[in-house]
C-alpha cells in the first residue's frame, strides 16, 4: 500500500518542517536581551509545573481543566506513540492499542472542545483558533483509523477494490496532512498550538521561577542605572521588542488567547483602551513583525484607538513599540491590579511588560501623562506626591504623642505611615490604628519628617530612578534604629518595603518582619492583647486591595478581625484573589486615561449588590477612591477604623 | 521660524519653595520650554556657575529634549555678569531667554537688566510668548494681569525674561538628561567684591496687614482676589512731541527719587 511510505514520509517532512519552525521561532525570541535561566533545571522542573502551577490555574474552569487534560494529555501520547508506531514502524500490538486508546481520549476532549466552539464567549480569538477542534478531531479520528491494521482489529484479509484503496488513500493522506500540518507544523510557526511549545518552553525558562511551587513573585525588577548600561547606547525602560528579556519574548509566545485576562482586567471593563491579551498579542506582532491582520479577539475597547482598522497596528524587532504598534494611552490605562497575571493559565507576566514601556515612556521620552509630570517633579523635590514641605510630614501626629525613632533610635515596632500623612482622610486611619496601637501596649516609634514617599507611585509611572534613589535613602533612614517589626497601613508601601526594597543591597530590613495593619492587628487579637466588642451595625463586606491580595497574598488576617468583631462578611462575587481593583493602582488616577465609566464605580456596584452598609477596606488608596463615588453609596471604612470604634477600653 | 536666529535659554539653579531642595527653576525651564518650540534643537542652555556641584538639575534642564549644555565655569561668589554677556557676544545671540529672578542667591532679578544694559540691547519683561519672527524683528506677546496679553515689537538681538504666565515646561526625561554633555567653558571669574562682606540670615516673616475685601458680589471678590497689583496713579501720554514725552517721563523720575 502506498500509505505504508506515504505515511512516514509525511510525518517526517512534517516533524522536520516543525523543527526549523523551532528553530526560527527560537532565534526571534533570542532578539530579547540577555538574562540568565538555568536552563537544565527549568527544563526538568518543567512537567511539574506544567502538571501543578499550570492546571492550578487552568483547573479554576472545571469545563475547560478537564477538557484540556483529555485533549493536550491524549495528543501528546498519541503523538508519541505515532512516532513509534507509524514513523519508527515498531510493530507492537501492545503500543497500537495505547495509541488507539490515547486517541480516543484525545477524540473526547477535542469533542468538547468543539462543542465550546460552537458558541464561543467573547473573551476567546476566534480566527484559526475556530479551525483548531476541527483539526483536533480529523487528527484522533484519522491516525485511529491508520492504526486499526497495525493493532489486528481488521482483518489481513480486507481488501477494497484497487479504485477503493486509491481513494481511501487520497482521503487519509489529505487528512492526515491537514492534520499534522496544524498540529505539528502550526505549532512552531505561528498557529494555534503555538501555546504549547511556547508554553511549555516559558514554564521552563520562566523569568520568575519562584511564582512555581505556590510561591510568589510580585515586586518589579529594577532597571540597570549604571554608567556603563547608558553608554552602550541602551535606553532605559523597553523602547522596542528587542528591549524585552528573551523569555520576556518567549511568554509572550505562550498566550492561548483565552482571554481570562480581558474578563479579569477593570480597565477594559471601564472601556479603556487596554485589553490585556491583545497587549500581549501586540507584543508577537512586535517581536514576529507584520501587522495585527491575524489577531481575532476583542480589541482595545476605546473608540479612539479603535479607528484604526485591524492590520493597522504595525510593528518589528526594532520598531519603537510605541510608534505604530500601541498606543501610549493603553499602557497608561492599566493599575497594575495584576489581576490579568493571577488569572493567566500560561502565567505571562502582563504588568511587567507594561511596566517596562512605561520606564522608557517616563525616562527617554519624558511622557508621562496628564498630572505624571507634576507628581514625579514633586516626589523629586520634596519625597512626596504633592509637593507638601517635608518637615509637614509629622503633622497630622501633633496630638498623638508617638516616639520618633530619631529620639529612642529602638523600638519595638515602627510605624510606616506613609503619604498618608499628608491627607486628612487618611488621616483617620492612621490615628485609629495608632489607637489600637496604643490599647495594646505596643513599643512604638514612627521616623517622623525623615521618612519619604515608598517610591510605589513613581516606580509605576516608569520613573525608576526616583524609585531607586527614594528606596535607597529610605533604606540608608532604616538601618540607623533597631526595630523587630515594619508595620504599615498602606498596602502599596508594604509592597515595595517587603517585596522590592530587597534589590538595593541593604541589610536594613534583614531580619525584620514587614507587616500589613490587618496582619499585626490579627496577631494583637490573638494574643488577647486588644479587647473588641462585637459590631451591630448591620452587613459588611470586604474589599481586598490588590496590593495586598494578589501583590502579597493576604486574604485571610482582614477576614479573621472581621470574624472577631461577630462580623460575617457579605463576600462579593468578584474577591479574594479575583478582587476587582479599585481604580487607584499604578498611577491611574494621576494619568487618568479616559473610558467610558470609572473602575471605582463598577467595585461599588459590586458593593452595593451585596447589601452591604459598609464595606470595609485594607488600604487609604482603596479608601479615597471607593468614597469617590457619588452618594448615596455603602460606607467606607478601613479595618482599623472599624475595629478602633469596637474597642473596649481597659483602664489601668 | 528662522534657524539662523541663535536662542539663548539661560538656566538657573532653582529652590523648591516646600523642600529648599535644588530643582529646575520655574521661570528658567519655562525659558527652555519656549526656546524649544521656537527653535527645537538648536536651542543653546547656558548655565554660569561652580563646575564642583551636583549636576543633576542642570541634567533636568538637559532632559526636556537637549544633547548638550554649556557650563561656563565660575568661582563661588563670582559675579557672572562680565563673563555672560562676553559669551554671549561671542557667540552671536539673537534671543537670550531667562526667568525674571533666581530662586536662590541674591534673587535680585537685576541679571536681566544689568545684562542688557552691558550689552546694549532691548529688553522685554515678562513676556508670555515669542509668535514670531521676521527679518531681524520678533512679535512678541507681553503677560499682563488677568490673563491679557500685549503684543510689542523687539528688534533683535534683545533679552526676554519669562512670566509665568508662559507655557509650562515640558516633562523632563532621566534618561537623556543623564546622556547629555556639559560642555564646560572655562571663562575669567570677577569676584563680586561686594558679597563678600555680606552676612545672609534667613528671612523673618514680617506681619502684614490683613487684606479685607469689601466686595458685594462673586464677582468682585474673584476680581480682587485675582487681580494682580496694577498701578494707581499715573498716565497716559498720547499727545505731544517725544522731547515733551521724555521731559515728563524725566520729571517723573526725578519727582519718585529715582534719579537724583
Amino acid at each position: 500500500m502506498i500509505l505504508d511510505w506515504l505515511l512516514p514520509t509525511l510525518i517526517l517532512t512534517l516533524l522536520v518542517l516543525a523543527g526549523i519552525g523551532a528553530v526560527r521561532r527560537m532565534n526571534m525570541w533570542r532578539a530579547g536581551q540577555a538574562e540568565k535561566v538555568d536552563i537544565i533545571a527549568g527544563l526538568l522542573a518543567m512537567p511539574k509545573r506544567y502538571l501543578h502551577d499550570l492546571h492550578h490555574v487552568v483547573e479554576r474552569d472545571k469545563y475547560m481543566s478537564r477538557t484540556h487534560v483529555a485533549t493536550g494529555g491524549g495528543f501528546v501520547l498519541a503523538m508519541a506513540l505515532v512516532i513509534l508506531v507509524h514513523l519508527i514502524g515498531i510493530e507492537s500490538k501492545v503500543l497500537s492499542w495505547m495509541l488507539l486508546g490515547a486517541l480516543s481520549m484525545m477524540f473526547c476532549g477535542a469533542v468538547f472542545v468543539f462543542k465550546r466552539r460552537r458558541n464561543p464567549p467573547s473573551r476567546l480569538s476566534k480566527g484559526p483558533w475556530m479551525r483548531l477542534p476541527k483539526n483536533l478531531l480529523i487528527f484522533s479520528v484519522t491516525f485511529f483509523v491508520l492504526t486499526l491494521p497495525a493493532a489486528g482489529v481488521l482483518p489481513a484479509s480486507f481488501t477494497l477494490g484497487v479504485m477503493g484503496q486509491w481513494f481511501l488513500t487520497l482521503v487519509l493522506s489529505a487528512l492526515v496532512l491537514m492534520s499534522l500540518s496544524e498540529m505539528l507544523f502550526g505549532m512552531t510557526w505561528g498557529g494555534p498550538m503555538k501555546h504549547a511549545f511556547a508554553g511549555a518552553l516559558h514554564l521552563a525558562f520562566h523569568r520568575r521561577p519562584e511564582r512555581f511551587g505556590g510561591g510568589r513573585s510580585t515586586g518589579l525588577k529594577p532597571v540597570d542605572l549604571e554608567d556603563n548600561a547608558l553608554a552602550s547606547g541602551k535606553v532605559l525602560g523597553v523602547a522596542k521588542p528587542s528591549d524585552f528579556k528573551w523569555n520576556q519574548l518567549l511568554g509572550f509566545d505562550a498566550c492561548v488567547q483565552c482571554g481570562r485576562c480581558e474578563a479579569m482586567c477593570p480597565a477594559f471593563a471601564a472601556g479603556q483602551p487596554l485589553n490585556p491579551k491583545k497587549l500581549i498579542q501586540d507584543m508577537v506582532v512586535g517581536f514576529a513583525g507584520g501587522t495585527d491582520e491575524h489577531y481575532a479577539g476583542s480589541r482595545y475597547p476605546d473608540k479612539a484607538v479603535e479607528g484604526k482598522a485591524v492590520g493597522e497596528a504595525k510593528g518589528g524587532v526594532d520598531h519603537i513599540i510605541t510608534d505604530g504598534l500601541i498606543n501610549p494611552e493603553t499602557l497608561w490605562s492599566c493599575t497594575t491590579c495584576r489581576a490579568c497575571v493571577e488569572e493567566c493559565p500560561m502565567m505571562i507576566e502582563h504588568v511587567d511588560a507594561i511596566v517596562d514601556m512605561r520606564r522608557f515612556l517616563t525616562l527617554e521620552k519624558g511622557e508621562t501623562p496628564n498630572k505624571g509630570a507634576e507628581i514625579l517633579d514633586n516626589i523629586i523635590a520634596t519625597d512626596n506626591p504633592n509637593g507638601y514641605a517635608p518637615a509637614s510630614r509629622t503633622h497630622w501626629a501633633a496630638d498623638q504623642n508617638l516616639n520618633l525613632m530619631k529620639d529612642v533610635k529602638k523600638a519595638e515596632v515602627l510605624f510606616w505611615v506613609s503619604d498618608g500623612a499628608f491627607d486628612m482622610r487618611s488621616q483617620r486611619i492612621l490615628r485609629s490604628f495608632v489607637t489600637l496601637l496604643k490599647a495594646a501596649n505596643v513599643d512604638v516609634a514612627i521616623l517622623g519628617d525623615e521618612e519619604r514617599d515608598s517610591g510605589d507611585v513613581a516606580r509605576r509611572l516608569g520613573d525608576d530612578a526616583t524609585f531607586q534613589s527614594l528606596a535607597k535613602r529610605n533604606l540608608a533612614t532604616l538601618g540607623q534604629y533597631e526595630f523587630k517589626t515594619l508595620v504599615t497601613t498602606d498596602p502599596h508601601a508594604f509592597h515595595c518595603l517587603k517585596n522590592e526594597y530587597g534589590d538595593f543591597g541593604s541589610d536594613a530590613l534583614e531580619g525584620v518582619d514587614v507587616l500589613h495593619h490587618t496582619t499585626f492587628l490579627n496577631q494583637l487579637i490573638k494574643a488577647g492583647r486588644l479587647q473588641v466588642e462585637g459590631f451591630k451595625g448591620g452587613k459588611v463586606t470586604y474589599h481586598d486591595p490588590c496590593y495586598l491580595g494578589r501583590y502579597n497574598g493576604e486574604y485571610e488576617a482582614p477576614r479573621e478581625l472581621l470574624a472577631s468583631l461577630g462580623i460575617e462578611i457579605e463576600e462579593m462575587e468578584r474577591s479574594g484573589y479575583r478582587s476587582r481593583c479599585c481604580g487607584g493602582g499604578g498611577g491611574a488616577p494621576i494619568t487618568d486615561i479616559p473610558g467610558e465609566r470609572r473602575i471605582a464605580d463598577m467595585r461599588m456596584e459590586d458593593v452595593v449588590s451585596t447589601g452591604a452598609e459598609m464595606v470595609a477596606v485594607g488600604c487609604q488608596q482603596c479608601t479615597a477612591m471607593l468614597e469617590g463615588v457619588v452618594e448615596p453609596r455603602p460606607v467606607v471604612k478601613d479595618i482599623a477604623e472599624i475595629l478602633a470604634s469596637q474597642l473596649i477600653e481597659v483602664h489601668s | 521660524m528662522l534657524p539662523d536666529v541663535k536662542v539663548f535659554s539661560l538656566l538657573s539653579i532653582g529652590r523648591h519653595p516646600q523642600s529648599g531642595r535644588a530643582r529646575r527653576a520655574e521661570q528658567d525651564a519655562r525659558a527652555v520650554e519656549l526656546g524649544l518650540t521656537l527653535v527645537g534643537r538648536d536651542l543653546n542652555l547656558v548655565h554660569a556657575g561652580s563646575a564642583q556641584q551636583d549636576d543633576s538639575v542642570l541634567r533636568q534642564y538637559a532632559g526636556m529634549g537637549l544633547p548638550a549644555l554649556t557650563l561656563l565655569e565660575q568661582e563661588e561668589n563670582a559675579d557672572i555678569l562680565p563673563s555672560l554677556a562676553k559669551f554671549l557676544q561671542n557667540n552671536q545671540a539673537g534671543i537670550v531667554l531667562m526667568g525674571v529672578r533666581a530662586e536662590s542667591g541674591e534673587s535680585s532679578g537685576m541679571l536681566p537688566y544689568l545684562l542688557a544694559e552691558k550689552l546694549g540691547w532691548p529688553i522685554v519683561s515678562r513676556i508670555a510668548d515669542i509668535v514670531d519672527i521676521k527679518e531681524g524683528v520678533a512679535d512678541v506677546l507681553l503677560a499682563l494681569p488677568r490673563g491679557q496679553r500685549r503684543a510689542v515689537q523687539v528688534a533683535l538681538p534683545f533679552i526676554a525674561t519669562l512670566d509665568n504666565a508662559a507655557s509650562a515646561p515640558r516633562q523632563t526625561a532621566y534618561g537623556s538628561g543623564l546622556r547629555a554633555k556639559i560642555e564646560v567653558v572655562s571663562s575669567e571669574s570677577t569676584v563680586d567684591d561686594l558679597t563678600l562682606n555680606w552676612q545672609v540670615s534667613p528671612a523673618k516673616p514680617r506681619p502684614k496687614r490683613m487684606k479685607v475685601v469689601k466686595a458685594k458680589t462673586a464677582a468682585d471678590r474673584f476680581k480682587a482676589a485675582t487681580a494682580k497689583l496694577a498701578g494707581g496713579g499715573g498716565q497716559v501720554l498720547k499727545e505731544g512731541t517725544p522731547a515733551e514725552k521724555a521731559q515728563a517721563i524725566f520729571d517723573l523720575l526725578l519727582e519718585e527719587k529715582v534719579i537724583r
